[in-house]
């Protein structure tokens, strides 16, 4: 059976820059819905999935996502999320989500203290999820990182947790699919570049999949997480 | 009123990358004696408070609910009646 189009609900907080790419992504390239949010609504436009995008919203005073967390409509981004909403946080997207506490753990300084801003690898953990259903565990994406604060830690006990329970999508790795300490752009623990909750409805990744959708930016590998998305609300719907 | 002054430092247990290059930085100055260079934040805040309990009870709550990330950072302050 057919569904209608899905509808992406784009944040715009102030000092948020992907914000665009994100909405190109999803309404030109997958042509699917999208509409902008304004970080001071409360009104989340019957989205059907929220993208918090990237950039360095409230300017990354006092801490990356710190103050977003605090913007109005992050209060029906949460109550969305609790209720089984999907959420995907994009770079600073996922410190936001850190920091909303929609998911565990934290966003540090790069270990090498540099803004990375490169295309790199990263495997895919598992195809378990919605966000990961139309790739091989295993593959690897070439995706572009842009972050200064992406050095992912937690706790050991929360580490752990999110290895037993698969929660984690995606490392750093090399091109052949290699972990290694060569291959983390950041001193993410264990190589982690994206993760999700247990739920399974909330996933924040440092990577851009949203700027690698077309060849002609380098890499459409990130169009299969925004289609593995789709493709989870089509399941549900059959 | 009272002063709140607040510094939040990473968790002794992280490793502080802006206080190792820091450090270095230091003993490229000849310092040598300078050693685990910390980095931290220093807040000051004025708060209308009927009390230095209130006042500390409305500072903590600051702290931890924005100013301080306790996954990676530990704060403390002091608070004096200006």
């Amino acid at each position: 059976m057919s569904i209608s189009k899905l509808k992406f609900g784009v944040v715009v907080f102030p000092g948020s820059n992907c914000d665009h790419d994100a909405y190109h992504a999803t309404k030109h390239v997958l042509h699917q819905d999208a509409e902008f949010l304004w970080h001071k609504d409360t009104d989340l436009k019957d989205s059907d999935v929220i993208i918090l995008p990237g950039g360095f919203s409230y300017g990354d005073y006092l801490r990356t996502g710190a103050i977003a967390r605090f913007s109005p409509i992050m209060n029906e981004v949460i109550q969305f999320a609790n209720n089984g909403g999907v959420v995907i946080g994009i770079c600073n997207g996922f410190q936001v989500l850190c920091e909303s506490g929609l998911l565990p753990g934290v966003l540090m300084r790069n270990a090498s203290l540099l803004f990375a801003c490169k295309h790199l690898s990263i495997r895919v953990e598992h195809n378990d999820s919605r966000y990961t259903s139309k790739i091989k565990a295993g593959d690897v994406l070439n995706i572009p990182i842009a972050h200064g604060d992406g050095n992912y830690f937690a706790e050991h006990d929360i580490i752990k947790s999110l290895e037993d329970q698969q929660q984690i999508l995606f490392r750093y790795c090399d091109t052949e699919g290699k972990i290694s300490s060569e291959s983390n752009p950041n001193g993410s623990v264990n190589n982690i570049a994206g993760i999700m909750n247990g739920n399974g409805n909330v996933m924040g990744m440092m990577p851009h999949p949203e700027r690698a959708c077309e060849s002609e930016l380098g890499s459409s590998d990130g169009k299969k997480i925004f289609e593995s998305i789709i493709n989870s609300f089509i399941l549900q719907t059959v | 009123m009272y002063l709140s002054t607040i510094t939040i430092s990473l968790r002794p247990s992280i490793l502080d990358v802006q206080g190792k290059a820091v450090e270095l930085g230091i003993h490229t100055l000849g310092l040598s004696a300078v050693s685990n260079v910390r980095i931290g934040k220093s807040i000051h805040m004025n708060v209308e408070a009927s009390s230095e309990e209130e006042a500390k009870r409305i500072t903590e709550e600051a702290c931890k609910k924005l100013l301080a990330n306790t996954v990676m950072e530990d704060f403390s302050f002091t608070v004096k009646k200006i």
